[in-house]
């Protein structure tokens, strides 16, 4: 509990720390590149909508800069992102929302996949450490040294403009389907994101097994291990009981792992046109729309220390000692 | 860098192990083959760098205006829409890839020596501090923050490789510093460490002399796992045109104009797979690097690379405990469980 405790508290400084980021990058940069952009759309803009923009980027206010903070908080607070430049009238909020479960559903789905297949490679890996199996090390070290976004490419022009077994854009046939708890559009759904997740595991699947596998090799020399073999347990069983033990650094490192896999995975959403979050930032990198940009920062920020919170749950199911601690 | 990669790439090896393993130290690295692969894959990106403006037939941004896009005689890849050469782009975007990476590799493990090794050997609050701006860091989605911050950098000429590599490191020490801290944290208690103390070093001067040599292969594998990343990075920086795609040549902005160009749906394999391949075998290299740097810190994973065959070849002796068939008896009253179990055990081997 009390390890819980500690972990929210850390949770809770990150998110403060990502909010003071996206607060001051803008008031850091020499020059105005917002103020420059906020002019060039005046004629598609209301004045009043220049006017909270000004407000939100602190142009042309005579506050200090600490006043500014305040009231950059007071925004966060209340939910309030900001207003899109490049979508107006819309809202950083809605533009995200819409984009947001279409990610969390492509990377969620993905990593519980690669996860689950790498950590089982890299135990047989390990287990038949000088075999034929060791081959696949390289192999998939050299898929993960691919960008995301090559892999994806690679992907699209084989599987989709090639030989057209799986669409090449899109998360699903807006023309045929509606949005919704109905079998048509959530096969569809599921069809559209084959190519999306099948890059985001192929280029994330090495990490796993390597870790695992180094993990399992280490752990395999143990004395335990020694004994279960010597009493000639089930293999089956001695692996399990290995793999355990094996697994925990696995979990642990999913923090930095989930930074990666969720930059990778902006990335190729972008290849296959798909409607989430990475798109949705592409477009907004293009269209030099700041706040949508800053806004998805702290989105993902948020999605991602959730998830971290989920991992920190899962260790302490996994793990006794990290109850027991204190 | 470069005289030191080619160095060890050329360094011999092999041949007649007694004399490798007289030799010592400094040749045990670099004969593993994943290691020799993977430097000599770097030392040919590295020469690539250095010669690739040289080779290029046009400036980057000139265009030249032709009749078709797809490659010729005079445009080996074919050319963008505005009519650029694209062989001359991949040519010179080695040299911006290798220089931003490589530098935010270093700027990243400085940080991370500092602040890691800092907070493993002062402890106390400094080091609950430093611990926790590192996992923050850690935790923090890297690439967002970046397209953040690479919005805001002024664009063109201004915003110079040296800064882009100082942003990307900004966001890549931690993983470094949190490893290194555990070391030092380990390291500090050990006697050498402790004498030296005792006998009035100062804190930077042990540190410097005591901690920090034992830590190299560390340091090293931190070093390239950084580099990884900021290829990574910049180029997925690069693709998403954060970088300014009219000024800047690396290999992930000629993929942002080739996406741009709708290369992929035209067919114009030659525009985007070049660059493509070029940055996963220079990942691969030092991926293989990083392999064998792992294999020379961890002696279990050496020993696990090895086939049967290979580790017979070699003499080397596996390193992996074999049960022997000694016969356990024992006549000592002990408790119950105890003797059931050492039945079972000695009764099973046997």
């Amino acid at each position: 509990m009390r390890l819980l405790l500690r972990r929210l508290f850390f949770y809770a400084v990150t998110a403060f720390v990502a909010i003071t980021l996206d607060f001051l990058i803008p008031h850091l940069v020499p020059g105005d590149p917002v103020q420059a952009v906020i002019a060039s759309k005046a004629g598609a803009i209301p004045p009043r909508a220049t006017e909270s923009l000004y407000a939100q980027f602190g142009i042309n206010v005579h506050e200090g800069l600490w006043s500014q903070y305040l009231h950059y908080w007071n925004m966060i607070l209340h939910g309030n992102l900001g207003l899109s430049l490049s979508q107006y009238p819309a809202t950083v909020g809605t533009v995200i929302r819409s984009a947001l479960f279409w990610t969390i559903g492509l990377v969620g789905i993905a990593t519980v996949i690669s996860f689950i297949l790498g950590t089982l490679i890299g135990a047989l890996v390990a287990w038949r450490r000088g075999s034929m199996l060791e081959g696949i090390l390289p192999i998939s070290t050299f898929f993960q040294a691919m960008p995301y976004f090559f892999l994806a490419t690679l992907l699209l022009l084989f599987f989709a403009t090639d030989v057209h077994w799986f669409p090449d854009h899109g998360g699903y046939k807006f023309e045929t389907h509606t949005i919704g708890v109905n079998l048509p559009f959530i096969r569809d759904a599921l069809y559209h994101s084959v190519l999306p997740a099948l890059t985001i595991v192929g280029a994330s699947l090495a990490g796993w097994i390597l870790g695992m596998r180094n993990m399992m090799v280490t752990v395999r020399d143990e004395d335990y291990v020694l004994l279960a073999e010597a009493a000639v347990l089930p293999k089956r069983r001695v692996i399990w009981y290995a793999a355990r033990n094996a697994i925990l650094p696995s979990v642990s490192s999913f923090a930095l792992a989930l930074s990666f896999v969720v930059s990778g995975s902006l990335l190729t959403e972008i290849v296959f046109s798909y409607p989430g979050i990475g798109n949705v930032l592409y477009q907004a990198v293009i269209g030099e729309d700041y706040p949508l940009v800053q806004g998805i920062f702290l989105i993902i920020t948020f999605v991602v220390l959730a998830a971290n919170l989920l991992a920190d749950l899962v260790y302490a199911f996994l793990d006794p000692r990290t109850r027991q601690e204190v | 860098m470069a005289a030191t990669v080619s160095d060890m790439a050329e360094a011999p090896v092999g041949g007649n192990p007694p004399v490798t393993v007289r030799r010592g130290r400094v040749l045990r690295l670099p004969r593993s083959k994943k290691i020799l692969f993977g430097l000599g894959l770097l030392a040919l990106f590295v020469l690539w760098a250095i010669i690739g403006p040289w080779l290029a037939p046009y400036d980057p941004a000139q265009i030249v205006i032709s009749t078709s896009q797809k490659p010729s005689a005079h445009h080996w890849l074919g050319q963008t829409q505005l009519g650029q050469d694209i062989w001359s782009q991949f040519l010179v975007g080695a040299r911006p890839t290798l220089i931003v990476s490589f530098l935010a590799g270093a700027i990243a493990t400085v940080l991370s020596i500092v602040i890691g090794i800092t907070a493993g050997y002062v402890g106390g609050w400094i080091d609950d501090l430093l611990s926790m701006i590192a996992n923050v860091f850690l935790v923090l989605p890297a690439l967002p923050l970046l397209i953040v911050i690479g919005s805001f950098l002024p664009k063109g000429e201004s915003a110079s490789d040296f800064l882009i590599g100082a942003v990307i490191a900004l966001t890549g020490w931690a993983w470094g510093a949190r490893v290194l801290r555990a070391q030092s944290l380990s390291l500090r208690n050990r006697d050498f460490v402790e004498a030296a103390r005792i006998s009035g070093e100062r804190t930077w001067r042990v540190i410097t002399f005591e901690i920090v040599p034992n830590l190299i292969a560390i340091l090293a594998a931190s070093f390239v796992f950084t580099v990884l990343y900021a290829i990574g990075t910049y180029v997925a920086l690069g693709f998403l045109g954060v970088l300014d795609p009219a000024s800047n040549w690396s290999w992930g902005s000629v993929m942002f104009d080739a996406t741009q160009g709708q290369a992929v749906a035209s067919g114009y394999w030659w525009w985007y797979l070049p660059p493509g391949l070029a940055i996963a075998l220079l990942g691969t290299s030092l991926a293989l690097i990083n392999f064998g740097i792992d294999e020379f810190i961890n002696p279990r994973l050496r020993a696990a690379g090895l086939s049967r065959k290979a580790a017979k070849r070699r003499g080397t002796v596996r390193q992996r405990p074999q049960l022997g068939f000694t016969p356990v008896v024992r006549r000592r009253a002990v408790a119950d469980g105890d003797v059931v179990s050492n039945r079972r055990l000695t009764g099973d081997v046997l």
